[in-house]
């Protein structure tokens, strides 16, 4: 039970849409957190007397006249060392059968890291898959999704990049993630015996879509804990954001909001910049690196998710199906990495780059060729 | 001063009960937690205020405590604006404490107890303007003028100006007299509000310089003129920012202000790690001396964005009237109208095109026009020339942001997908962009004053050739190498070698990165002594091995000192391989294409 004594409970609900609930109330404050009939719920839209609740478990069943509990405070985490090897949800609640979380609350989605305070990012992240660390290498500090349709083993990509990559903590953020994936990760944790260096919050397919909102600024809350307070070296992985983009058309929509390209709120860049820009690179060494999957609709990045992605990010690893391989491949042409220039040649082989621009070339012109032979052009 | 509360919440809107008059887009203060958070209103309906909050809503409660401040967004003019970073409302963000931007922080924009060596310039008894120059201070190697302040009305009596000798900021400098004889002491410092243009000069001139920018695909090809307005839109990953930078790194501006405006906060990183490194060419002092920049990061508060560019323009105007060359860059525009467009949207307006706010073409109209190259009151002249990235959706440029501003802006450089994939940098497609200054009869004819007689007509004949290589590439890849006259190939590759010299540049070179103009000439008038000789060749595979050797030429002669012996020698080598393709007579008539 969230109530505590001496709470006020309203019962007066005066408007109930799929995800919202209007309510009379006074006091409360923007983006606080509150319970309808245990339910947990925040507040999107304070008027004088009036506020509007998003509802993230979703409204069914609520009735006009349910129990409205207000917290006082918005989402918060408890953090400690002991989030270490942990399973949770949108709230930070375990849905590992462990105890409840203990430490210190903080508010989630919390400022901005003054751009003066930040420092260079400047080391080398290797994931040891090749057409990561050749041609599009990652560096701590650095925020990069997987562009994949999908029909593509992307999670299965994230996995391995997260086991491969030398991090202190590893954060999963998944969203509506299916639950055989979330079972996939949870195996390929254990079975590497790294359980105690991953926190996982997770949103499966299963769980209300609008919990997933909360998720990317869990992670992200945790993340900034081991990074900031710890001085350690996070990878934040984030799967699926197309998803919590979907969530975020959905709140708008219930919300009267005039959607703007795609269907989507016209705050998309603002809320997918906030998320993305909590990785850093701090002065004192910890960092927080995030990679994150964004899934396209037969390889469209026009699409305003995509599109406002690539815009945040330092690039994008492109997920392709080479059919003259049968294996998928990280696209050399149309994948990018922004934070490259910082580390090759310079944390990597001296002759890093000239490698690197050769076989690109090498790989273009046998693309050419190939074009051509199928054209019916000799090759010369 | 009239107070209010708190009537109502949604993100970063505040609607507020006010208890007295309000104006439109006054600055007023929400106490919360004993913090006074700024917001600016931005509409007025009876005694309900929408005002926009410039941090975050989270802890602000229904019935608050307002105060009304009666000022507009205003920024601080004085000296000690220059090498500073400041956040979207001119806090400066190095004097900020902790590693985290504390809600409702302020510092202030420029030190109070710094000495600055004054010299007057004007004397007692002289009769001066809003905007006339009194006396100057050294800021870093800029002489800063201090100048009548600029919401001054009529004519004024200067009754005594302060000796030279070392002041602060605050001390006064001047006193001056009204018509209606009232005293007004003037200090190194005044404030403006930056939604208005500080419109303080005698006449607005058409552009007719050129602004060196060190790139050759703009400056030889699509030229910026000193007061001019020019955009650069394209989608992520064209290298718009690095575009940017490197304008900034080489241009021979006085000042540069920058106004990051909702981009990445690695990007401000960068340049705030790399610029103080930098030398200035042009001075030879640090780069830094003469750069200011206002960074409102994607993760900083969304209302600040659109006050951040104004801010940086209110700056840029301040340095000008001066007699300053001051170039403003804005990275990214986009970012900007998506604020007007998330605030339009929470205000419930009846939406224009995406959703975005329907008087967003004027808004922009406004903002560019704010550019220009002015005459003082005293003569001299001062210039702001503007140049904005535009992040289009979808890399489609059928979109309110890049149309709006495509009416306005007057030099046009348009970022290609292609040329990006092919590492063709920099990715600017250069038939797509134009400067509709190489029209201006004032441009043509200070070109062939300065530059050499005939410039802008060379330029252009740069252009045919390069389309016409474009087309001969076209019918080559439809009907194949060997299908088409040996002359197409010649297009094509002559097309390709002011590709690859004069078009591209590493910005990563010391010396490619930056070509003056004298050396600019020097290269399109070779690259054109190739692109107006016939040539002759037996088969097609001859013609790429023959133009490949002289674009490894003309790029080693790139990445030489202009004039050094090892360019002489690159040089040399070049024109005796082009001796070695002679034409006869003969050949040359049968060659009409």
């Amino acid at each position: 039970m969230k109530t505590k004594a001496f709470q006020r409970i309203y019962t007066k609900i005066s408007k109930i849409t799929k995800a919202t609930c209007e309510i009379k109330a006074s006091g409360v404050r923007y983006g606080e957190l509150a319970w309808v009939n245990d339910r947990p719920a925040q507040a999107i839209s304070v008027t004088n007397d009036s506020v509007t609740l998003q509802v993230f478990a979703g409204t069914e069943g609520i009735a006009s006249k349910s129990e409205v509990v207000f917290s006082g405070m918005p989402p918060t985490l408890n953090v400690s060392d002991l989030l270490a090897g942990r399973f949770l949800d949108g709230y930070g609640d375990p849905i590992d059968g462990g105890p409840k979380l203990v430490g210190e609350k903080r508010l989630i989605n919390g400022p901005a890291v003054n751009p003066v305070k930040r420092a260079k990012p400047s080391t080398l992240l290797a994931t040891g898959i090749a057409g990561i660390d050749l041609n599009n290498t990652l560096v701590t500090g650095q925020k990069i999704p997987f562009f994949a349709d999908p029909d593509q083993p992307y999670n299965q990509v994230l996995a391995e990049v997260a086991m491969r990559a030398e991090a202190d903590k590893i954060i999963l953020g998944g969203m509506g993630l299916s639950n055989d994936d979330y079972l996939f990760f949870k195996n390929t944790f254990a079975n590497a015996g790294v359980l105690d260096k991953i926190v996982s919050f997770i949103n499966t397919s299963e769980d209300p879509p609008l919990e997933r909102l909360l998720i990317p600024d869990m992670a992200c809350t945790a993340a900034e804990y081991f990074a900031n307070d710890q001085q350690q070296n996070v990878l934040v992985l984030l799967t699926d954001m197309t998803l919590y983009a979907d969530a975020l058309a959905i709140v708008a929509n219930k919300m009267d909001q005039i959607p703007s390209k795609d269907s989507m709120p016209g705050s998309l860049y603002s809320d997918l910049a906030s998320i993305y820009e909590k990785s850093i690179q701090f002065v004192h060494g910890g960092s927080i690196t995030i990679i994150a999957v964004t899934t396209l609709n037969e390889g469209d990045i026009t699409h305003a998710i995509p599109d406002n992605t690539g815009y945040i990010t330092e690039g994008q690893l492109f997920l392709k199906h080479d059919t003259d391989i049968g294996k998928v491949i990280v696209d050399p042409f149309r994948s990018l990495s922004r934070l490259k220039q910082n580390v090759i040649g310079k944390k990597t082989r001296e002759d890093h780059p000239q490698v690197m621009n050769a076989l690109i070339r090498l790989y273009a012109d046998s693309v050419e060729a190939n074009t051509n032979r199928e054209n019916w052009f000799d090759l010369n | 001063m009239t107070k209010g509360k708190v009537a109502g919440v949604v993100s970063n809107l505040i609607t507020i009960e006010a208890e007295g008059p309000v104006t439109q887009n006054e600055i007023c203060l929400i106490l919360s937690e004993g913090k006074r958070l700024k917001a600016e209103v931005i509409k007025v309906k009876e005694n309900i205020a929408s005002a926009q909050l410039f941090e975050s809503s989270r802890t602000i409660k229904i019935g608050s405590e307002v105060e009304f401040t009666g000022r507009m967004l205003e920024v601080e003019l004085g000296p000690g604006i220059l090498s500073k970073r400041y956040d979207g409302l001119q806090s400066d963000l190095s004097k900020m404490g902790g590693m985290i931007i504390d809600m409702g922080e302020v510092t202030a924009p420029v030190v109070e107890d710094k000495l600055y060596t004054f010299k007057p310039l004007a004397k007692a008894g002289d009769r001066v303007k809003a905007g006339d120059w009194l006396g100057s201070v050294q800021e870093n190697w800029v002489d800063h003028k201090i100048m009548a302040p600029f919401n001054l009305e009529g004519e004024y009596k200067v009754v005594s100006v302060a000796e030279p000798g070392q002041y602060k900021i605050t001390d006064v400098m001047a006193t001056l007299l009204s018509e209606d004889k009232e005293k007004l002491p003037v200090t190194m410092r005044q404030r403006w509000p930056v939604k208005l243009a500080i419109n303080r000069f005698d006449n607005k001139l058409r552009p007719y310089n050129i602004l060196q920018t060190g790139l050759r695909v703009i400056d030889t090809f699509n030229p910026i003129a000193e007061g001019g307005t020019g955009y650069i839109p394209g989608p992520f990953g064209t290298g718009k920012t690095v575009l940017q930078q490197a304008i900034a790194k080489n241009s021979q501006a006085d000042i540069v202000i920058i106004a990051a405006c909702g981009e990445r906060a690695n990007e401000v990183v960068e340049i705030f790690t790399e610029f103080p490194q930098l030398t200035d060419a042009t001075t030879g002092r640090k780069l830094d001396e003469k750069i200011t920049i206002i960074c409102n990061t994607s993760n900083m508060p969304v209302a600040a964005r659109e006050a951040s560019v104004y801010v940086g323009m209110t700056l840029a105007e301040y340095y000008r009237n001066m007699g300053l060359k001051v170039l403003m860059l804005a990275d990214s525009t986009s970012r900007w109208a998506q604020a007007l467009r998330e605030m339009s949207n929470r205000m419930e307006e009846l939406p224009g095109p995406d959703a975005f706010p329907v008087e967003l073409p004027a808004t922009i109209a406004n903002f560019y026009s704010r550019a220009g190259l002015v005459v003082l009151n005293n003569g001299q002249t001062g210039s702001v020339t503007f140049i904005g990235t535009v992040s289009p959706a979808g890399g489609n440029f059928k979109e309110p942001v890049t149309e709006s501003t495509s009416k306005v802006a007057r030099c046009f450089y348009a970022l290609s997908q292609k040329r990006a994939d092919a590492k063709r940098y920099p990715a600017i497609d250069s038939l797509a962009s134009y400067s509709k200054y190489l029209d201006y009869p004032e441009f043509i004819t200070d070109a062939d004053a300065n530059i050499q007689s005939g410039w802008t007509q060379l330029v252009k004949r740069a252009k045919d050739l390069v389309r016409t290589g474009i087309e001969a590439k076209d019918q080559i890849n439809i009907l194949g190498d060997d299908a088409v006259p040996i002359a197409y190939h010649i297009g094509f590759w002559k097309s390709e070698v002011i590709d690859f010299a004069l078009i591209q540049q590493d910005s990563f070179d010391d010396v490619d990165m930056n070509t003056p103009l004298e050396r600019q000439k020097y290269m399109l008038n070779k690259v054109m002594e190739i692109g107006d000789k016939n040539f002759t060749f037996s088969d097609f595979e001859e013609v790429g091995t023959y133009f490949k050797k002289l674009i490894n030429l003309l790029k080693q002669m790139n990445y030489s000192a202009f004039k050094s012996p090892g360019f002489e020698k690159y040089e040399n080598e070049l024109d005796q391989v082009l001796l070695s393709n002679q034409v006869t007579m003969q050949e040359e008539n049968s060659q009409v294409v």
